[in-house]
C-alpha cells in the first residue's frame, strides 16, 4: 500500500468505508466455500476422494485443461501480438470477437460449437466425411474449454504486448534479427509477465468449464465426464458426492494457483 | 486509457444484455398465461377471493409439454392463481427439495425419487400415481446408421444417448437392456453391446431428444411421450413383455409454502380434466 494513503487513513478515519463493502463480499465468497469445506468434516473425506470416478474425473480435468492451457498459448500469443502491434482494417472486429467470448454465457459457446462442429454441423459434416466426429470425444472437452478460457489470454497478453516500446523492437531488427527470432526472444519474454497471468486464468477457467462441455461434449466417465460434470451429476444422486467432489477441485486450485503465484513472483 | 473505459463499458453492457436474455430457473408458462381475467368462471377454487397466488410445481423433466398444458388449465379454473413449474430430472428436483427449494407440489417419474422424499418426511400424505409411460428407442429424422430393428443396436461403433442411470428413463433403460438379455432372440451378451455403443449418459430425457433430434447421436432411449412430443423423429417401439413402465407419482409437499392449494392441483390432475391432459400427450392412465 502506498506510505501517504495509508497515513491519512490512520489520521483521520478507520477506513470503514473501505472494510465493510470488503467484508460484503469476502463474507460472501468465504463463508459459501468455508460451508463447503466444513459438510466434508468428519465424513469419510479420503474414501470417496480417492473413489474411481472421482479420480478418473480430476484427471479428466487436469489433462484436458492443460491441453487447452497450451492451444490457447500457442493460438492465443500470436493473436495477441497482432492485436496489439499490427494495424489494419478490421483490427476493432477482431478485438470484439475475442472479447465477445468472454462475455458470452458458455451455454452458447456450447450450442455454436454443436451448430459447427457437430456431426450435422456445417464444418462438422466435411470432419464426419474424413472420419472425424468431435461431439462426445475429449477433443469436443479440448475445443469448449479452449473457446471460452482462451480469450483471457489473448486479453492479458494483449496489454503486456501493447506495454512494449516499438523502438526495443525495432532495434532488434536493426540489429539483423528477423521476426522468427524477435518474438520468441524479445516480445514474449517482455511481455511474459502478463501472458503468464492470462495463462493462470486460462487454465482455472478451464478447469472450471461446464456449460459448453454439457451441451458440446456430453458426459461420460473417462472421456468427457470432467470434474465440474462429476459434480452435477454426483448432485443428482447424493449431495454428499457433489460436496466432497467440489472440495477436491477446490483443493486442486488452490494448489496450483499457489504454485503459479510463486513463479510468476520469482518471475519478476 | 479512455479506451480501456470505453471497451470495458461496453463488455459490462453486452454481459447484462446477455444475461438479461437468459433462462430463469423456474420458466413460466407460455405467453397470455399469467393474467387471469375475471371472465372465467371459478369452479374449484379454494379461495374465492382474486388475492393473486402463485404455486410452485416441481415436476419430472417428461412432463415438460403435459404439465404446461395442466397448468394452463389449473390457472383458468382457479382465477388469481399462477403456476409456476420447475422440470428437470426427478433425481435433481429431489436434491433441491431436501435442500430447502420452496415447492408445493412434486411430480416424479419413478417412485424410488418420490420414496427418497417421503423417508425425509418432506411428503404432506400418501401419494398416489397420476400416469404411466414406457420407453421407445428413437432415432434422428435422417436415420444416418440406418437401424431397423432393436438388435441392431448392438451393432459395433454406433454413438447411443441414454441418461445417467441416477435419472429414472435411465435406470428403467438399463432394466429393459437386461430384460432383452434374458430373451435368446438378443442373447446374453445384448445389455453389454449396446451400452459398449453409449457416448453419454445424458442428465435428463430432453437433452437426449434434443442431441439425437440434431443428429448428433444415431439413437436413444427415451419415453413414448418426449418421442410424439417430436414427430420428425424415427421410432422403434420395444415389445411390452421388455419394456418397462415408468409410475409417475404425485404429491403435495410437507412445507409447501402454499398447502390449500398444493393439494388442490394435485386432486385436478388425477381428475376427469386433467387425466384427459395426460392422455392427450400420450400417457397412459394410472392402473
Amino acid at each position: 500500500m502506498h506510505p501517504s494513503f495509508h497515513q491519512r487513513r490512520t489520521e483521520n478515519s478507520p477506513g470503514w468505508v473501505f472494510i465493510i463493502p470488503s467484508l460484503v463480499l469476502v463474507a460472501l465468497i468465504g463463508w459459501s466455500l468455508f460451508a463447503l469445506v466444513w459438510r466434508c468434516i468428519g465424513s469419510d473425506f479420503f474414501a470417496a476422494a480417492l473413489a474411481e470416478n472421482a479420480v478418473t474425473a480430476l484427471k479428466l480435468s487436469l489433462l484436458t485443461s492443460i491441453i487447452s492451457v497450451g492451444l490457447a498459448l500457442i493460438t492465443g500469443t500470436p493473436l495477441a501480438c497482432i492485436l496489439a502491434h499490427w494495424n489494419f482494417q478490421g483490427r476493432t472486429l477482431l478485438d470484439m470477437l475475442t472479447d465477445l467470448a468472454v462475455v458470452l454465457p458458455p451455454a452458447v459457446a456450447g450450442i455454436a460449437l454443436l451448430i459447427a462442429f457437430g456431426r450435422m454441423g456445417i464444418f462438422g459434416k466435411w470432419l464426419d466425411a474424413l472420419g472425424v466426429t468431435i461431439p462426445f470425444a475429449s477433443a469436443a472437452v479440448k475445443l469448449a474449454q479452449t473457446f471460452v478460457s482462451a480469450p483471457f489470454l489473448v486479453r492479458s497478453a494483449r496489454i503486456g504486448f501493447s506495454a512494449i516500446d516499438p523502438q526495443q523492437r525495432e532495434a532488434a531488427h536493426m540489429e539483423g534479427a528477423n521476426e522468427w527470432q524477435v518474438f520468441p526472444y524479445i516480445m514474449v519474454p517482455l511481455a511474459g509477465r502478463a501472458i503468464l497471468t492470462g495463462a493462470i486464468l486460462t487454465w482455472t477457467r478451464s478447469l472450471g468449464e461446464f456449460g459448453a462441455t454439457i451441451l458440446f461434449a456430453g458426459d461420460f466417465e473417462g472421456t468427457t465426464q470432467t470434474m465440474p460434470l462429476a459434480i452435477y451429476v454426483g448432485f443428482e444422486q447424493n449431495i454428499k458426492i457433489a460436496v466432497l467432489l467440489s472440495v477436491m477441485l477446490l483443493a486442486v486450485s488452490l494448489v496450483f494457483m499457489a504454485l503459479l503465484r510463486k513463479l510468476e513472483g520469482a518471475d519478476n | 486509457m479512455k479506451r480501456l473505459t470505453l471497451s470495458f463499458g461496453l463488455l459490462v453492457a453486452l454481459a447484462m444484455v446477455f444475461s438479461a436474455c437468459a433462462p430463469t430457473a423456474t420458466p413460466t408458462l407460455a405467453p397470455g398465461t399469467s393474467v387471469p381475467v375475471a371472465t372465467s368462471v371459478p369452479t374449484s377454487a379454494p379461495t374465492s377471493t382474486a388475492a393473486p397466488q402463485t404455486l410452485t410445481v416441481f415436476a419430472a423433466a417428461s412432463l415438460t409439454g403435459a404439465f404446461g398444458d395442466m397448468g394452463n388449465a389449473f390457472e383458468a379454473a382457479n382465477p388469481g392463481v399462477t403456476v409456476k413449474f420447475s422440470f428437470a430430472g426427478s433425481q435433481i428436483l429431489v436434491t433441491q427439495i431436501e435442500q430447502g427449494a420452496p415447492a408445493d407440489v412434486f411430480a416424479s417419474a419413478d417412485h424410488k425419487n418420490m420414496d427418497a422424499l417421503v423417508t425425509a418426511n418432506l411428503v404432506a400424505s400418501d401419494y398416489g400415481d397420476f400416469a404411466t409411460n414406457l420407453l421407445e428407442v428413437i432415432l434422428p429424422p435422417n436415420n444416418p446408421a440406418n437401424l431397423r430393428t432393436l438388435q441392431d443396436l448392438a451393432k459395433p461403433g454406433l454413438k447411443i444417448l441414454l441418461e445417467d442411470p441416477s435419472v429414472p428413463a435411465g435406470n428403467y433403460t438399463r432394466q429393459m437392456l437386461a430384460n432383452m438379455s434374458k430373451d435368446p432372440t438378443y442373447g446374453p451378451d445384448f445389455s453389454t453391446k449396446v451400452l459398449a455403443n453409449v457416448v453419454s449418459n445424458e442428465t435428463d430425457v430432453k437433452q437426449v431428444v434434443a442431441k439425437v433430434n440434431q443428429g448428433e447421436g444415431d439413437a436413444g432411449v427415451v419415453y413414448v411421450t418426449d418421442a410424439s412430443a417430436q414427430p420428425d423423429l424415427k421410432t422403434i417401439p420395444i415389445p411390452s413383455n421388455f419394456n418397462v413402465i415408468a409410475h409417475y407419482p404425485i404429491a403435495a409437499l410437507e412445507k409447501a409454502p402454499n398447502s390449500d392449494l398444493a393439494a388442490a392441483f394435485v386432486a385436478y390432475v388425477l381428475s376427469a380434466d386433467g387425466q384427459a391432459i395426460m392422455k392427450n400427450w400420450g400417457f397412459s392412465p394410472a392402473p
